[in-house]
């Protein structure tokens, strides 16, 4: 096959570009600029943005020896991820842009570009696994790796996307592409784990939310100061702006009196309209259920009132969570799903991943949560 | 899998022309610093002169107003930056750097430089849909305040679109108020007739590699009369404008190539003309809404022949293009990696999409006719491919 490798710059990347070509693929190394305004040198360990990532992208496929580009995908970047993350967190929800960027960037503008251009398929160095059946259906798996496993953040991608993916690291523990970078000589071998958002240079979501968003509307209510109140609606103290806060979170509340039973309180719900954030202990963050909205199939698609059930059927609700023992049914609009296992703080925008086993049914945004208590 | 290379990019850089790794390899076990005052480094000093020698004779100019540099791009800035510190050393209100808008970076990024740190006042003049600079226009704008000029910069041919600027026109206009002119001749030298005293030109760029030398070596030619405040400091080497130790083995490869370019000139440019119509035609049979930009000659380089194909990306048909062994350019500079639209194509009036479907193809001495077919039978199923991908 001819193949599109997608390199970051990092070592994922670079190991599975060097497998795809010993699979006997014809491989094109392809860096992706995403950012409008990328940054000569990284700090930290974030990395995917600098040009500095895109040298080392080419230093690998020199090492590899595979003819190497960078695809300008920043404004497509910007319009379907940036974007998506901007007016989500405004609304009040959590948004997952490696979620969005899977299925916008890599496995549709890329892909969409790569096969016009005549290539098969895009391989890149998430760890999952794509398996084919015997009826010629194609199947993703979580990878070997479960500490390491990507399966939720490509939970995005249809059968059409899946068939024209490669994974070539889906197999293999994590330390082993380490090892395996080392020995091609490839000098990425130790580079550090990018974490975080890409486009966040400093890590400051809070911060970097407040500045683009307030270009971009400076009257957004999410931008105003409101209050923090606790269940009975009693005000416990005040925030800059709901923008930022996530369901679930503990740290940065600020809250001048501790709680009367002094335990710890968590955001319970935001509302970005009243401006207005809730908090609560810890208990109030369990949830026996969600819907979800916007299902996407990893296979073959599901009609509305198709029913998972079982043992083996079980969801995830964020990138590495637990996995929990589900009863799903798909609806008109999209999936209801109950938990067997409760859950804690899960955030509406994220993603709700259906797995059976270890393949993966597919995935849906989640629109709304049910409270254990409510 | 891989096929013959056809290399179609000798704007970027050509091969080394056999008289100049002569002339180099011949000269790399050599030991001796020429500013040595011992015999070892008498020798060198006067394979260094020879070259100088050559290289003055080749382009009409004295010997002692050859620079060597480490290349077009350190020459050009020497040029713009030296001559604007002194001729405001001399005259304060001289801050204005006149230049055209389809200039290359090693141009636009000093005078940029020059506009923010130094305060310079930079005019980048427009240019008319061939990119050729507009006379009336620079006449214009040097008349409103002759005395606040500090120099003119005008490159010899675009490095693009291949287009020759009308230099003749812009030293008499200069010359009418003593204002220096400057102009990067990197493309030009051994492509078209370049005569330094002839021009009437201050101060020219040229570079080794784009006439068949080696990289990383090139001069600027100015005249003794002018100063020139220096960017690099140390030994003052070169008549104290510019320091640091003469690579005498680049520079005899470099003097050996100029000598042979120049003397090719006329021969080489009837040879490359022709082999330029029959890729341009070809490309147009194949591909009939394409479109030729620039000039073409003759007021344009022989050797060049930039077109855009409506509906794709130049990188999409770099990309298809070298996949084949077929190598081009799309002759716009990178910014942090990723493709810009060309300035010069903007500058010519085009539209942002317009510019960034174009691909320059740069014809050299090692050009064949079959380099040229081999494009030719190439570009039709490139373009498809690259509009299918643009939809």
């Amino acid at each position: 096959m001819r193949v599109v490798a997608a390199m970051s710059g990092g070592v994922d990347s670079a190991v599975a570009a060097a497998r795809a070509v010993e699979a006997g693929h014809d491989v094109t190394g392809i860096h992706l600029a995403l950012s409008r305004n990328p940054k000569s040198y990284r700090t930290g360990a974030r990395g995917c943005c600098t040009i500095e990532d895109s040298n080392d992208a080419r230093r690998a496929a020199d090492v590899i020896g595979i003819p190497f580009y960078v695809w300008d995908m920043s404004d497509r970047f910007h319009a379907e991820v940036v974007e998506d993350f901007m007016d989500t967190y405004a609304a009040g929800q959590t948004p997952n842009p490696c979620l969005r960027c899977n299925e916008k960037i890599k496995f549709e503008a890329v892909l969409d570009r790569a096969l016009a251009l005549g290539f098969d398929a895009v391989a890149t160095g998430h760890y999952a696994q794509l398996r084919t059946t015997a009826g010629g259906g194609i199947e993703m798996h979580r990878a070997v790796d479960h500490g390491k496993d990507q399966s939720y953040v490509l939970g995005v991608l249809d059968e059409r996307q899946l068939r024209h993916s490669l994974f070539p690291l889906g197999d293999t523990p994590k330390p082993q592409v380490r090892e395996e970078a080392a020995r091609r000589g490839l000098l990425v071998a130790d580079k550090p784990d990018s974490h975080d958002i890409c486009f966040v240079a400093d890590g400051d979501n809070a911060g970097w939310l407040r500045e683009k968003l307030s270009e971009r509307d400076p009257d957004l209510a999410s931008l105003s100061p409101g209050i923090i109140v606790d269940e009975s609606g009693a005000q416990v103290g005040e925030h800059e702006g709901t923008l930022g806060f996530t369901i679930g979170q503990r740290k940065g509340l600020r809250l001048g009196h501790p709680a009367p039973d002094g335990r710890p309180r968590y955001v319970l719900d935001i509302e970005p309209v009243t401006r207005t954030v809730t908090v609560g202990p810890h208990e109030r963050l369990a949830i026996t259920g969600l819907t979800g909205v916007d299902p996407r199939w990893c296979g073959p698609c599901l009609p509305a009132g198709n029913e998972l059930a079982g043992e083996s059927v079980t969801v995830q609700l964020r990138a590495h969570g637990a996995e929990h023992r589900a009863r799903v049914v798909v609806t008109e609009t999209g999936l209801e799903v109950d938990l067997l296992d409760p859950a804690h703080g899960v955030a509406p925008g994220q993603a709700v991943v259906v797995y059976d086993g270890t393949r993966v049914v597919g995935s849906a945004t989640i629109a709304a949560t049910r409270r254990a208590t409510d | 899998m891989t096929e013959r290379t056809v290399y179609l990019d000798h704007a970027a850089t050509t091969p080394m022309v056999d008289a100049a790794v002569e002339a180099m390899t011949a000269r790399l076990r050599d030991v001796g610093n020429a500013n040595s005052l011992h015999a070892s480094g008498r020798r060198v000093r006067r394979v260094v002169e020879e070259s100088r020698e050559t290289l003055a004779q080749a382009l009409g100019c004295r010997p002692g107003e050859v620079v060597f540099t480490s290349g077009g791009t350190e020459s050009d800035n020497l040029a713009l930056k030296g001559l604007f510190w002194s001729r405001r050393m001399a005259a304060g209100r001289r801050t204005r750097v006149l230049s055209s808008s389809v200039e290359h970076h090693a141009v636009l990024d000093p005078l940029a430089w020059l506009e923010e740190h130094e305060g310079a006042g930079v005019e980048l003049l427009a240019v008319d849909v061939a990119g050729r600079l507009d006379v009336a226009a620079l006449r214009a704008t040097i008349e409103r305040d002759p005395a606040s000029v500090a120099l003119i910069s005008v490159m010899w041919a675009n490095n693009e679109v291949g287009t020759l600027q009308p230099i003749e026109e812009i030293v008499s206009l200069a010359a009418a108020h003593g204002i220096p002119v400057h102009t990067d001749a990197v493309q030009a030298v051994g492509v078209v007739p370049v005569d330094f005293a002839c021009s009437g030109v201050d101060a020219l760029s040229l570079s080794g590699h784009k006439v068949g030398g080696p990289q990383g070596v090139g001069a600027l030619l100015v005249r003794r009369e002018l100063d020139v405040t220096a960017l690099l400091h140390g030994g003052g080497q070169e008549r104290d404008v510019r320091s640091g130790t003469l690579d005498a083995p680049a520079i005899a490869g470099f003097a050996a190539a100029v000598e042979w370019a120049v003397k090719q000139q006329h021969a080489y440019a009837d040879r490359v003309a022709a082999l330029r119509e029959r890729l341009v035609a070809g490309m147009l049979r194949e591909v009939p809404d394409a479109v030729v930009n620039g000039a073409g000659a003759p007021g344009g380089l022989p050797g060049i022949a930039h077109l855009s194909f409506p509906g794709c990306e130049g990188d999409s048909l770099l990309m298809l293009l070298d996949a084949q062994g077929i190598e081009c350019s799309t002759g716009s500079a990178c910014s942090a990696g990723v493709p810009q639209p060309s300035h010069v194509l903007l500058a010519m009036g085009r539209d942002a999409e317009d510019a960034r479907s174009s691909l320059r193809f740069s014809l050299g001495h090692t050009t064949t006719e079959a380099d040229v077919d081999a494009a030719v039978a190439a570009i039709g199923a490139c373009v498809q491919r690259a509009r299918a991908a643009h939809r």
